[in-house]
């Protein structure tokens, strides 16, 4: 018999479980197969800190959101249409963020009375049988069992067969949404290949999710949602940190300087520690050093020999790396400090995003010691800003600080990837060796941008020593001089003021030039408040969103820009950073939006505090 | 010396490794001989200086940089090490010298320096103990001895101190040696050897602070006690000493023992010296004690222990060597668009 499809435009599927339930596979899984199909598609990963979290608990819950489209789309969506509950914590955590009328498929065997009671359930109340669920379409369906019983020919323990509960699901929403399997087929002949019974059972159970659904008539209609009008163009899906690190391997090659990244593991930024090893064949060096403060000072050691010196880290590894990010700006070297930002203070919210280190990255170090800062707004944005940050860096011999978060690392969306050529190559000048008219080497010597050489050892004749005391301009000697010093301190900072006529102005994402209400944004809000004021402004408001990517410098018109508006609004995940610098730079009465829970500022929020302004 | 011209002119001499900087260590300080001694080993290593890359933490000891006419960098307390890890790793061909104190490599950048020594990077620490901060004007270091009377501990220091060359034959240093700044001779061979050895080298350097610590080397180098508190360690020679050189040690097992050669022991029953064995070179390491203490050993100096093990830059180039043999050399338009693409029209 055929079941219609019908056609929609959005979907949100929040994929919940234990953390040892495979939700993030199965999520990461059905991404990739949307991607494939060419829907617009944004994700939001959200696990506990503990590798195992105590199961069947809510702390242990763990969630993926993905939310794909037939149109544009900015956000993992504030509610979801489907919500998978693998077990009873799964439910309760999640159901709140459920429309009215969404679809809840969930694991009977996770709803056992023990499964209950560790999810706080009052004793004897079962969501599945009270009626509590009656406005939603509830599947019941024992998963578990199912599983054991499509795997009973396998030689596996039940442990093992009841890993492949999430493939079974993952086949049950393949066939609700009209999806072929062949992509996560050889996903896992990748995964599994080597062992044949865990691979098999995956596959089967697969198969048998997506034939269980087809047979048992579950469904009075299948969903299908068409390809999103992107523009045209050849695309990939990609997460933040994996485009962070094709865009550090892309500047690298762009600027002929070899890779050397020192980091110390830290969550969430240890995958581009384990990506950027894996490319060994463009040269890369990656070194795990014994603590954030070698992992940056390894890295300025490399940058002084004349390679692009990057270190990776979060808050607590940041806080590590300050003194070392003073000499760096003393020295005058190019170099890379990428903080993927997590919920602090101390060790804080691991897992959690978070975007409470701007300030720390503005000022948080000793003296009078500027440095740029640059963020990415979006997963695939982190490849376009961190290769900006790397030009700045070289370009300008200065330290940069880039900031990404959790939410935009570990999110996936699709991406337009570049080819080499449309990439601009980054121009570095060394110093190759004095000019017979020269004299004598001076390593202080700047040019019109304030830039000193960079002279590297290895060159005869410019041979010079450098270091974290203050020095005598042009000559770099040590110099304790009153009148010296103010002037270095001034240099140092004009020099990175003059970053701002070598970078874009600002520009607005959307809305008029003028107007009620400017929504300005830094990092990962940028979905958020780029859905909210489209919807604002398909209700005829007068709002506008500016997006910055450069935060230090800010570009040269911004000043103007925040002057074209009655009120500027700034919504940021963390107490209020960036407005306290705006407010401080260009004396406006901005007010902030500040949502400090380790999860993004929803579109629905957002609407409600611009509106509020108006 | 050699007269033929290397590529750069003329071979250098001990002056082409000074600055125009004025040294500004106390009058008297130990830091001006270890200073005058590099300069004079350097050029006969036949490197040239534009590949010589001198790195130092902060202390007295860590203002070498600025004296010597090579690259430098005087960077922060205790990171010299992790600086030169990195340089190293991407810079194998460069010769890299970490200059640091008692206080800068044991004590703040205690870390990086056992994990400079178990990776072994090419590189030559210079440690320049002189058991005290003096930079800071004379705080008791972790290397000075118990019950030190200092600024900050008006009653005597309570903590035990380090034994540099126990810890870092702990650490799996591959070349541990000792010498004094009053010894030229010594420290120049000393140096050259650091210098030759490949992997990390660790040369400890007694060095006198005669502002807050004067004479804490004193037995060792005055005349009148250097000949029976000194052993000096000899590649193949048995271990003797002694103002008639009539004394020496024997190993009784796992013990060493103090023997008198005029009474009933000679030379052949001696511990030889060999600084390959790594069993013999962590009992030499041992002899610490207090020279105070009656039948206390002589404080040994000369290169303790030295063996190969691959260095961590060797490694790392190999496995980038490897993965471009196996995987070609990266393509960027590849890696970009990976395995899974689709196209919008
Ligand atoms: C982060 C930091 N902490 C403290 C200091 C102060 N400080 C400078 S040198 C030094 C100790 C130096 O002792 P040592 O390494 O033995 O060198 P010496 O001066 O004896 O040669 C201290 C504590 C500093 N410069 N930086
Ligand atoms: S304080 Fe001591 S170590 Fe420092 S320069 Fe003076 S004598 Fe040398
Ligand atoms: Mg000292």
């Amino acid at each position: 018999m055929s079941i219609p499809t019908l056609v929609v435009e959005d979907v949100v599927i929040k994929f919940a479980g234990d953390s040892g339930d495979g939700m993030q596979l199965t999520g990461s899984q059905f991404t990739n197969n949307t991607a494939l199909i060419g829907n617009d598609l944004s994700t939001f990963p959200d696990f506990p800190a503990e590798i195992r979290a105590p199961q069947g608990t809510v702390p242990g819950v763990s969630g993926y959101q993905l939310h794909f489209s037939s149109n544009r789309i900015y956000t993992p969506g504030d509610n979801c249409d489907v919500l998978v509950a693998m077990n009873a914590a799964a439910l309760k955590v999640n159901l709140k963020t459920l429309k009215p009328g969404g679809i809840i498929i969930t694991d009977i065997s996770g709803f056992d009375t023990k499964n209950l009671r560790l999810a706080n359930y009052t004793d004897g109340v079962n969501p599945l049988e009270d009626g509590s669920l009656e406005g939603y379409e509830v599947h019941k369906i024992d998963i578990t069992k199912l599983t054991r019983e499509a795997l009973k020919d396998i030689q596996l323990g039940v442990k093992e067969k009841d890993r492949a509960k999430n493939m079974f699901v993952l086949g049950f929403l393949y066939w609700l949404y009209n999806r072929d399997l062949t992509s996560t087929f050889s996903f896992l002949h990748d995964k599994f290949g080597k062992k044949a019974d865990i691979l098999e059972s995956n596959i089967k159970a697969l198969q048998s999710g997506y034939n269980y659904a087809d047979t048992v008539e579950a469904f009075s209609s299948r969903y299908k949602v068409e390809k999103a009008k992107l523009p045209p163009g050849k695309y990939r899906s990609i997460t933040g940190n994996t485009a962070l690190t094709f865009g550090l391997i892309a500047a690298a090659e762009n600027s002929a300087l070899p890779l050397f990244l020192g980091s110390y593991p830290i969550t969430p930024a240890s995958d581009i520690l384990h990506d950027l090893s894996k490319y060994k064949n463009f040269g890369v060096r990656t070194f795990q050093a014994e603590d954030e403060i070698a992992a940056i000072t390894s890295a300025i050691g490399a940058a002084y020999g004349g390679s692009l010196g990057i270190t990776t880290t979060s808050g607590p590894g940041m806080a590590l790396k300050t003194e070392a990010m003073g000499l760096a700006v003393m020295l005058e070297i190019p170099l890379l400090i990428i903080n993927i930002q997590r919920g602090g203070p101390s060790t804080g919210l691991p897992t959690k995003t978070e975007q409470s280190d701007l300030l720390q990255a503005y000022y948080g170090r000793n003296g009078e010691c500027p440095m740029p800062v640059i963020s990415a707004s979006t997963p695939s944005d982190c490849f376009d800003a961190v290769y900006e940050a790397v030009r700045i860096a070289v370009q300008h011999m200065t330290p940069v600080i880039f900031l990404s978060d959790g939410y935009i690392a570990n999110g996936a969306e699709p991406w337009r990837y570049p080819s080499s050529e449309d990439l601009k190559p980054i121009k570095v000048n060394f110093k190759k060796g004095m000019a017979a008219d020269e004299g004598k080497f001076m390593p202080y010597q700047r040019d019109e941008n304030l830039v000193r050489p960079w002279a590297v050892p290895g060159t005869p004749g410019l041979e010079h020593r450098i270091g974290g005391l203050e020095k005598e301009d042009i000559t770099g000697n040590i110099s304790y001089d009153a009148e010296n010093h103010q002037h270095m301190v001034k240099v140092r900072e004009a020099k990175v003021d003059m970053i701002a006529n070598h970078i874009p102005l600002q520009t607005l994402d959307s809305g008029p030039e003028t107007g009620d209400v400017l929504v300005l944004g830094w990092g990962s809000t940028y979905g958020s408040i780029k859905s909210a004021v489209r919807e604002l402004q398909g209700q005829g408001l007068a709002v506008a969103h500016a997006h910055l990517r450069h935060l230090r410098p800010f570009p040269a018109n911004l000043g103007t820009m925040l002057g074209n508006y009655k009120k500027i609004l700034i919504p940021e995940i963390n107490n209020g950073q960036l407005i306290k610098i705006i407010r401080d730079k260009y004396l406006v009465d901005a007010v902030g939006y500040n949502k400090i829970k380790g999860v993004p500022i929803t579109r629905t929020e957002l609407v409600t505090a611009v509106k509020a302004l108006i | 010396m050699s007269d033929v011209l290397t590529p750069q002119g003329p071979a250098l001499t001990a002056k082409d490794f000074a600055t125009d900087q004025e040294v500004r260590w106390c009058p008297g300080c130990g830091d001006y001989s270890i200073l005058k001694q590099v300069q004079t080993i350097l050029p006969q290593t036949g490197i040239p200086r534009e590949n010589i890359v001198i790195i130092s933490g902060i202390g007295c000891s860590s203002r070498f940089p600025y004296y010597m006419n090579t690259y430098g960098m005087h960077s922060i307390h205790g990171r010299a090490t992790a600086i030169a890890s990195g340089l190293k790793a991407t810079r194998p061909e460069l010769s890299v010298w970490i200059v640091t104190g008692d206080g800068d490599g044991l004590s703040i950048g205690g870390n990086h320096t056992i994990h400079l020594l178990r990776r072994n990077f090419n590189v030559n620490i210079l440690l320049f103990n002189n058991q005290i901060y003096g930079l800071t004007k004379g705080q008791y270091s972790p290397t000075s001895e118990e019950n030190k009377i200092t600024k900050s501990t008006p009653m005597g220091s309570i903590d035990h101190p380090f034994n540099p060359l126990a810890l870092a034959l702990g650490a799996d240093a591959t070349f541990i040696a000792r010498s004094m700044d009053r010894d030229p001779k010594h420290l120049q061979q000393m140096l050259l050897h650091a210098n030759d050895h490949h992997g990390t080298s660790l040369l400890e350097i007694y060095q006198n602070c005669n502002i807050f610590n004067d004479g804490a080397f004193e037995i060792f180098t005055e005349k009148s006690s250097r000949q029976e508190e000194t052993l000096m360690l000899e590649q193949g020679k048995p271990l003797i000493y002694g103002a008639n050189k009539d004394k020496g040690i024997v190993l009784d097992g796992y013990k060493p023992k103090l023997v008198d050669l005029n009474n009933g022991h000679s030379a052949n029953d001696l511990w030889i010296h060999d600084d390959h064995d790594f069993y013999k070179a962590q009992i030499l390491t041992r002899f610490f004690d207090n020279p105070a203490t009656v039948g206390h050993f002589p404080r040994p100096f000369g290169v303790f222990y030295a063996t190969e093990r691959a260095t961590y830059e060797d490694e790392m180039q190999l496995q980038l060597e490897e993965a471009i043999a196996v995987k070609g050399k990266g393509n960027l338009d590849a890696l970009l668009q990976g395995k899974e693409t689709w196209v919008i029209e």
